[in-house]
C-alpha cells in the first residue's frame, strides 16, 4: 500500500481538479445560504443539527456507493437491503436479549455487519462470476430483499424488544461533546473511505477499473475481485447505516429504506463521482447527501411553494446542481 | 363518544344472523367458492388486511364446511388483474370478494368475472363504475377525518395552532383531510402546516421535525395514519417540545390501540380505518350462500372514536398491525 504513486501526481493538474471538486460545497454553501434568506429559523442550531444527523444514513450509504459507481457499477438493492439488515438485526437483538441482556446490542451490530458484508458479497459475485449488469442484479436482489422484509414483519412492524430501547436509543440521539453520534460515525466512515479510496493499491484500481477495465486488466489489476470488494465495501457502509437508524424509531417496517437507492445515487453523483465510473469523491457524497437533506428542509421551512410541488421543486434544483457541477468541471 | 355504533352493531348481528342459518340448515351439499382478492402485505395497513383476510378464511371454512374460500394476495393493479383472471380460469367462482388496488383499472376486469354471473363484493376503494357490485363494504374516511377533528376542538376549547401530516396523493387522503380541514375550518384552529409524509414512518419523523423547527407553538398535531404517528411521536420526544399536548393517528395500530388503552396523554384516542373491513365483507359474502340472507347495498362503517372504554372491540393481538 504505497502512497508513493499519489505524491507523484503533478502539483499543477492537482490543483485544478481540486478546484473542480469544489463544486459540491459550493452548491451546498448556496442552498444553505437560500434557506437562511427564506426562513430564520433555518439557522437555527437545533435546526441545522436535525437535518445533519438525518443526512447521516444517506451520506454512510453513499460512501459505499463511492466505491461501487466509481468501478462503473450501480446498486439499486441498498435500500431493500438497508430493510432488510435491520430486520435480521432486531430479530438478533430481540431473541439474544434475554439472556445476555444490553450486550445483545454490540452482538446484533456484528450480525449487522457480517449480514450486510455478506449481502454485498452475493451481489458481487453474481455480478462478477455470472458475468451479469449489476443493473439487472441489484434489480432482483432489491426485489428479494424488499419481500425479505415484507415476509419477516408479516407486513407490519418488527420493533426492538423495550428492554433494549433505552440503552440503544443514545447512538441516534445522544451526542459527544455537542456532536450527536451519527455525525461521528458519518466522519469516520468517510474518513476510512477517503483513505482506502486515495491512499491505498485498492483505492487507485477502483478508478482504474472504472475508467477503463480493459486497460486494468490487462496491467494486471484483478478486475473482478476489485468489483466484488466494491460491492462488499458497499454491503457494510449499509450495515453502519443500520445499526445508526434502528435506535431512531426502533422498528423495521416494509417502507423502511424505500427508494433510498435513488437518494443515495444522486448524492454520489452531485457530490462529482462520474456515473460511468473512473472518478469517485468521497467528501463530495457527503455534500451531496446534506445538499439532499437541506434542500427537503427548506421546502417544509418556506411557504411559497404548494405542497403538490414540493417534489418538482426539488428536482429542479437537484438538475441545476449538476448542470452548475457540469459546467466547472468541464473547463 | 356521541357517534353511533349502528353501522358496526348491524354487521355483527347479519353475521351472526347469517352464522345461525348456517349451522341449522346446512345439509344441502352444495359447494360454493369464494375468491377473495386483496393488495399483498407492502405495508401496515395492507398487512392487516391479509392477516384478517386469512383469518375470516380459516372461520368460514370452519363455520360452513360447503363454501371454499381462496384468497390471492396481489402486489400491483396489473398483477391484481392477472391474477383475476387467473382465478376465473380455474375455478367456478361463485362469489369474489375484490379490495381493488386502483378503482378505474380494475373495473373492467371486475366487470368480465361478474358477467359470468358470479356475485361481486367490492370493498375499501369502489370500482368506476358501482352498478357491478351486488354489495359494497366501505369505511368512512371522511368521519376518520370529521370525527378525529370534532374531538380535537373540543379539547382545544375551538382555538390553537395545529400541523397536519397527508399520506400519500390518493383519494383516501383527500377524503380524510377534507373531513378534519371541514370541521377544523370552522373553529378558530389555525391549521400552521398541511405536508405529505407518504404514510411513511421515517418520513414522519423527518416532516415532524422540521415542524418543530419551523413553529415555536404547536397544540396538536394529526398524523391521518397511525404508521406516521409513531414517526411523529419519536420527534415530539427527542425535541423535547411539551406544547404538544395531543399527537392523534388513525387506522387502528396495534401499537397505538395499546397507548389508548394505556391512557396515554397525548394519545388518548384513535379513530379506526379498520383493515378488518376485509373480514365483515368476506362474512357477509359468505351470509349469501350460506343460509337465507341476501346481501345487496352498501355498508358504510362507523369510524367511532376509539377510547379507553372501547379500545378492547379494536383490538387484535396477534395481528402484525
Amino acid at each position: 500500500m504505497s502512497s508513493a504513486e499519489i505524491a507523484s501526481l503533478p502539483e499543477s493538474e492537482g490543483f485544478r481538479i481540486r478546484w473542480a471538486d469544489m463544486a459540491p460545497f459550493i452548491a451546498l454553501a448556496l442552498i444553505v445560504l437560500l434557506g437562511a434568506l427564506i426562513n430564520s429559523n433555518f439557522m437555527a442550531a437545533n435546526n441545522l443539527m436535525n437535518v445533519i444527523t438525518r443526512s447521516a444514513f444517506i451520506a454512510i450509504i453513499g460512501v459505499g456507493a463511492t466505491f461501487v459507481i466509481a468501478t462503473g457499477g450501480l446498486d439499486l438493492s441498498i435500500g431493500s437491503m438497508m430493510a432488510f439488515v435491520v430486520g435480521i438485526m432486531i430479530m438478533a437483538m430481540n431473541s439474544l436479549a434475554p439472556q445476555i441482556g444490553v450486550w445483545a446490542i454490540p452482538v446484533g451490530a456484528l450480525v449487522a455487519l457480517v449480514v450486510g458484508s455478506l449481502c454485498g458479497l452475493m451481489n458481487g459475485l453474481i455480478i462478477t462470476v455470472g458475468r451479469i449488469e449489476p443493473f439487472i442484479v441489484t434489480l432482483g436482489t432489491m426485489g428479494i430483499f424488499r419481500a425479505f422484509i415484507t415476509y419477516m414483519t408479516d407486513g407490519g412492524s418488527l420493533s426492538i424488544d423495550r428492554s433494549l430501547r433505552s440503552a440503544y436509543r443514545p447512538l441516534y440521539f445522544g451526542d459527544f461533546l455537542g456532536v450527536p453520534y451519527p455525525v461521528i460515525i458519518t466522519v469516520v466512515v468517510a474518513l476510512i473511505g477517503a483513505f482506502v479510496l486515495y491512499r491505498t493499491k485498492y483505492g487507485r484500481r477502483v478508478t482504474a477499473v472504472g475508467s477503463n477495465s480493459d486497460v486494468a486488466r490487462f496491467s494486471g489489476v484483478h478486475v473482478g475481485r476489485v468489483r466484488t470488494m466494491a460491492f462488499v465495501i458497499q454491503g457494510f457502509c449499509v450495515a453502519v447505516a443500520a445499526i445508526c437508524y434502528v435506535p431512531r424509531l426502533g422498528a423495521a417496517t416494509p417502507t423502511t429504506g424505500q427508494l433510498w437507492e435513488l437518494q443515495v445515487i444522486t448524492a454520489v453523483v452531485i457530490g462529482g463521482t462520474l456515473l460511468r465510473g473512473g472518478k469517485a469523491h468521497i467528501w463530495g457524497t457527503v455534500a451531496g447527501a446534506l445538499i439532499l437533506e437541506v434542500i427537503a428542509n427548506v421546502m417544509v421551512l418556506s411557504d411559497m411553494v404548494s405542497e403538490y410541488l414540493v417534489a418538482a421543486v426539488q428536482g429542479a434544483i437537484i438538475i441545476i446542481a449538476m448542470l452548475a457541477h457540469r459546467f466547472t468541471s468541464a473547463r | 363518544m356521541k357517534t353511533s355504533n349502528k353501522g358496526t352493531t348491524f354487521l355483527s348481528a347479519a353475521v351472526i344472523a347469517g352464522g345461525l342459518v348456517a349451522t341449522t340448515a346446512h345439509a344441502q351439499d352444495t359447494e360454493f367458492t369464494i375468491a377473495v382478492s386483496i393488495p399483498a402485505a407492502t405495508h401496515g395497513w395492507t398487512g392487516g388486511v391479509v392477516y384478517h383476510a386469512q383469518e375470516a378464511e380459516r372461520q368460514i371454512e370452519e363455520a360452513y364446511p360447503n363454501i371454499d374460500v381462496i384468497v390471492s394476495t396481489a402486489s400491483s393493479a396489473t398483477a391484481q388483474v392477472s391474477s383475476l383472471e387467473d382465478l376465473s380460469a380455474t375455478n367456478e367462482l361463485d362469489a369474489l370478494v375484490i379490495l381493488p388496488f386502483t378503482s378505474e383499472e380494475l373495473t373492467g376486469p371486475v366487470e368480465q368475472v361478474a358477467s359470468n354471473g358470479t356475485f361481486i363484493t367490492v370493498v375499501d376503494r369502489g370500482l368506476a363504475d358501482p352498478s357491478i357490485q351486488d354489495l359494497y363494504v366501505a369505511g368512512d374516511n371522511i368521519a376518520v377525518g370529521a370525527n378525529t377533528a370534532e374531538w380535537l376542538v373540543d379539547k382545544l376549547g375551538g382555538e390553537g395552532e395545529i400541523v397536519v401530516l397527508r399520506g400519500i396523493p390518493t383519494v383516501i387522503d383527500d377524503e380524510r383531510i377534507q373531513g378534519f380541514t371541514e370541521v377544523i375550518d370552522k373553529s378558530d384552529i389555525k391549521i400552521l402546516d398541511i405536508q405529505y409524509a407518504n404514510w411513511n414512518q421515517d418520513e414522519a419523523f423527518t416532516l415532524m421535525q422540521d415542524y418543530l423547527g419551523k413553529y415555536p407553538n404547536i397544540d396538536a398535531v394529526w398524523a391521518n395514519d397511525d404508521d406516521m404517528l409513531l414517526g411523529v411521536l419519536e420527534a415530539v420526544d427527542m425535541a423535547g417540545r411539551d406544547d404538544v399536548k395531543y399527537a392523534l393517528g388513525g387506522n387502528g395500530m396495534k401499537q397505538v390501540i395499546e397507548m389508548v388503552m394505556a391512557g396515554d396523554e397525548r394519545t388518548p384516542i384513535s379513530t379506526p380505518y379498520a383493515p378488518s373491513m376485509i373480514a365483515s365483507a368476506m362474512f357477509m359474502t359468505a351470509a349469501q350462500f350460506a343460509g337465507q340472507a341476501p346481501m345487496r347495498g352498501s355498508f358504510k362503517l362507523d369510524a367511532p372514536l376509539i377510547t379507553p372504554e372501547n379500545a378492547d372491540q379494536f383490538y387484535f393481538p396477534d395481528s402484525p398491525f
